[in-house]
């Protein structure tokens, strides 16, 4: 919903630049012809580089090639300089300074691997030791934890504090702040990388700092939930163990995972994921770097919904019996009572094909053929998407305007009758970040809500699109969650998740992107073209193809943006769109347009596998309660 | 008795058995070859020996001349040595060395032992069958942090976990497939809680393989049956470790 919603405000704000309603709404600025900086000569252990001023001596050592260690420094979020362990030797300066802070200047000679640096480091990592709990079997970070690898590469085999043998380490409470993300406060050395990204990017200021010095504690004034969309992702900014997710706490080694790069399909961002998976389970899902899409972040529902791609299955076909009772049979049982049943259909305008919303290019691609073969035009996505005009047979229609990247170019965003923020957070936060830092305007038509960022409110009242209706014969399914969609149907096709299939899905900018195979199906379950086709075959249907390299070179017949993987291609035929939209006029009419996901609550089950997965559970009863907590914000 | 004598007479028998020397060629000098192994001859024998050998070398066949003579000596046929021989066979002196030897051994303290009623010393660095080991207070130490599972060069460990309820890390599974294992000990030395250890006991056989495929039930079961053991041969090496 989160990507239709989207889609549909963008198409509006399509229509409404042009029809010419809005026209400051442009995507890039005309640039005014700008003096490059001079670039600055910095040494680099000797090694010459040229960097843009203003660089910090941490970014010209990455230029050089040469890494320091840091555990407050992070590039997405703004420089703290508060753990010392990038400290470095600049010649002719008196002490070593912190790299992560110093600007650069010209003709530095920067120092990586003097003595002075080295015994800075380690005292460094002897100051961060000192309290620092020596519970590595015990933590789930161990084993990709910046403080274990930094302290073998550059810490001291022992310490000379000796206080703690008699004292103890400090210790300080843990923290509840969800359902999510479990706390250790004993192992936090204060980076405060989780309350800068509270700050910047979630906009949700629920983490802070209390106290100095060694009495220095972060968590949330008063317990509380942490209320972000985006509070996975603290749990991978985290250098030490202090914050792990607590679904995956305790069950795995990071050494024993099998690690699939692939597309996550919860919202229509299509956010670059990796599925970590250990004997054919899924165990958690972290974020891929891809700065055209999602940058490093990833939503909590892609994170953490993962344990419902294990529970409530159809692992099996299963074909209604005599008593309306839907119960498990053969593949082969399954199929020709399906093409039975189609068969009885007397033309393919009494049937129709209905698409739900994690299918992929090549079921549908072979669903649409399997239809129009019968005859049948009626294929239908469970999505509402425009459809007068031109319907969504012009990409103009369903995609985003430019691209994501786009959105830190522009100087105008436009959000009609939709919520980002819990329809598409990690969208919503480079929203947040391009207002942060290069004063995006904001304007919102529909409800007021609460977005992270100010936005200018233009009412919520406006011409609202009518919702494409749906399929009217439907009576078979594929599906892989048995929900409610199930119970309706008199036949049922288990159908593989996303992480269990090779499927392109394209994103809400039009980008199509590849999910790989991390898992194998359930049970009987097959991928979707695989049961179509099938089906195609009992129903005496040819499809000329048989593989997936077939059906992937039908749709590039189709669709060839589609297999062109990772790049976006422009949406065209804009003007011919508008014409054939000018004749649907009246499809505009006065109802107030309601985001579908209006709160924290809303967000985290909105599909079949969210509503199947525990965590997500949890979530929304934790969110519940927060909102009848006294502690509001 | 009849074998006795054709032995003898095939002692009698000069026989030459030669072999191809491989110094020969690097030798300088054809002179000296190679001397053969020493044996414990006695210098008599060895005599006669050499008297053969240089017998031989006189006539001997240049064209052989890269090989040596190895066989067995060729025996005296003087009076002494004749008489001495015979006697020898006729008073059994030999069977009668040998008896004298096995008594011997009977009087003195045996070398084996009555295995399943006495058992030979361990070593407290044994390494024998698995056991997981408990605290005092009967909590169990394992913590699950899979580093015996990860540095098993058999792969036969296998571990499983997830949160107690309390809260606290522990194992759901803790398998050890006793057929994979090799005995390295390096669990042991992986462990940060001494929770697995491999124990003195070596008395685990069983009639089928699926008995040896152990659980964390029975790996406790062990530590319960074998902590005093396991205990004391830990004090005993703490120094070492």
């Amino acid at each position: 919903m989160s990507g239709v919603q989207l889609k549909r405000l963008l198409v509006a704000l399509n229509r409404i630049k042009q029809h010419g309603y809005v026209s400051i709404c442009k995507q890039s600025t005309a640039v005014e012809p700008k003096k490059e900086p001079e670039k600055v000569e910095v040494f680099v252990d000797g090694k010459s580089v040229h960097v843009e001023p203003n660089t910090t001596v941490l970014q010209a050592c990455a230029v050089a090639g040469v890494e320091i260690p840091r555990y407050c420094y992070h590039e997405r979020l703004s420089i703290a300089g508060n753990c010392r362990m990038c400290l470095v030797e600049i010649e002719k300066t008196p002490k070593p300074v912190a790299s992560c802070a110093m600007p650069v200047m010209k003709g530095m000679r920067i120092l990586t691997d003097s003595p002075l640096t080295k015994k800075a480091r380690e005292g460094v990592m002897e100051f961060l030791l000192v309290n620092h709990p020596l519970d590595c079997p015990i933590c789930d970070q161990g084993g990709e934890c910046d403080l274990q690898d930094q302290s073998m590469a550059f810490g001291s085999d022992r310490s000379r504090f000796t206080d703690n043998e008699f004292s103890g380490k400090r210790s300080v409470e843990d923290k509840n702040i969800g359902p999510l993300v479990k706390t250790s406060m004993n192992r936090c050395i204060q980076c405060t990388r989780c309350i800068r990204f509270g700050n910047e990017v979630a906009g949700v200021s629920d983490l802070g700092s209390t106290g100095r010095g060694s009495d220095m504690v972060i968590g949330t004034y008063v317990e509380r939930l942490f209320m972000s969309e985006l509070s996975g992702n603290v749990i991978d900014l985290c250098p030490v163990g202090a914050l792990t997710s607590k679904p995956y706490a305790f069950t795995a080694r990071p050494w024993e995972l099998r690690k699939t790069e692939s597309i996550d399909v919860m919202d229509a961002l299509g956010s670059n994921i990796v599925v970590n998976t250990r004997g054919g389970d899924v165990l958690r899902v972290i974020p891929r770097i891809n700065e055209e899409v999602n940058e490093e972040w990833i939503s909590d529902k892609t994170r953490f919904a993962y344990d419902g791609l294990k529970r409530q299955r159809l692992t099996a076909p299963m074909l209604k019996n005599r008593d309306g009772f839907l119960v498990p049979c053969d593949w082969e049982d399954a199929l020709s009572v399906v093409a039975e049943r189609i068969g009885q259909a007397e033309s393919g305008a009494k049937m129709a094909a209905l698409a739900g919303r994690f299918c992929d290019a090549e079921g549908l691609i072979t669903l649409k053929d399997f239809m129009n073969q019968l005859g049948c035009e009626t294929v239908c996505v469970e999505e509402p998407f425009p459809n007068a005009g031109a319907s969504i047979d012009l990409r103009s229609n369903y995609l985003f305007n430019g691209t994501i990247v786009g959105i830190e170019h522009a100087d105008l965003v436009l959000l009609i009758g939709t919520n980002p923020r819990y329809e598409a957070p990690v969208l919503n936060a480079r929203i947040r970040k391009a207002w942060t830092h290069n004063d995006l305007q904001v304007a919102v038509i529909g409800p007021k809500i609460d977005l992270t960022y100010s936005y200018e409110h233009l009412g919520d009242n406006t011409n609202v699109i009518n919702e494409l209706m749906s399929g009217k014969h439907a009576f078979s399914k594929v599906c892989h969650h048995g929900d409610r969609g199930a119970q309706l149907a008199d036949a049922i096709l288990p159908g593989a998740a996303y992480t269990e299939k090779r499927g392109i899905y394209a994103n809400t900018e039009g980008r199509a992107q590849q999910t790989y195979l991390a898992t194998t199906p359930p049970g009987k379950a097959r991928e979707d073209w695989k049961i179509v086709r099938a089906l195609a075959e009992v129903c005496g249907v040819s499809l000329n193809y048989n593989d997936l390299d077939g059906v992937r070179s039908r749709i590039e017949q189709i669709a060839p943006n589609l297999t062109r993987l990772n790049s976006v291609e422009e949406a065209n035929y804009f003007k011919q769109n508008i014409e054939l939209l000018k004749q649907h006029k009246t499809s505009f009419n006065n109802q107030p347009l309601v985001p579908p996901i209006n709160s924290l609550k809303e967000f985290y089950m909105t599909d079949s596998i969210s509503r199947a997965s525990m965590t997500m559970a949890k979530c929304v009863k934790a969110a519940e309660q927060q909102t009848k907590s006294p502690h509001q914000n | 008795m009849l074998s006795s004598f054709t032995n003898l007479s095939r002692v009698g028998v000069p026989r030459l058995i030669i072999t191809r020397s491989i110094f020969f060629r690097d030798k300088k000098s054809d002179s000296l070859p190679p001397e053969p192994f020493k044996s414990s001859v006695p210098p008599h024998i060895e005599k006669q020996q050499q008297k053969a050998l240089d017998e031989y070398k006189a006539n001997e066949d240049p064209s052989l001349k890269c090989y040596v003579n190895i066989s067995d000596p060729i025996p005296s046929l003087d009076m002494y040595q004749t008489t001495k021989r015979g006697l020898q066979v006729l008073l059994w002196t030999d069977m009668l060395k040998g008896v004298m030897i096995a008594l011997g051994w009977l009087l003195r303290e045996p070398t084996t032992i009555n295995y399943p009623f006495e058992k030979g010393p361990l070593s407290p660095r044994f390494r024998g069958e698995h056991a997981l080991r408990r605290y005092t207070s009967g909590e169990e130490r394992c913590i699950a942090c899979k580093l015996c599972e990860v540095i098993c060069p058999a792969q036969a460990i296998t571990i499983e976990a997830e949160e107690r309820a309390d809260g606290s890390r522990r194992t759901t599974r803790y398998d050890i497939d006793m057929t994979k294992c090799i005995y390295c000990g390096f669990c042991q030395e992986a462990c940060p809680v001494d929770a697995i250890v491999e124990g003195p006991n070596f008395e685990y056989s069983t009639e089928t393989r699926e008995e040896l495929l152990y659980n964390k039930e029975k790996l406790l079961q062990n530590g319960d049956k074998w902590e005093a053991e396991i205990a004391a041969n830990i004090q005993a090496d703490y120094l070492y470790r």
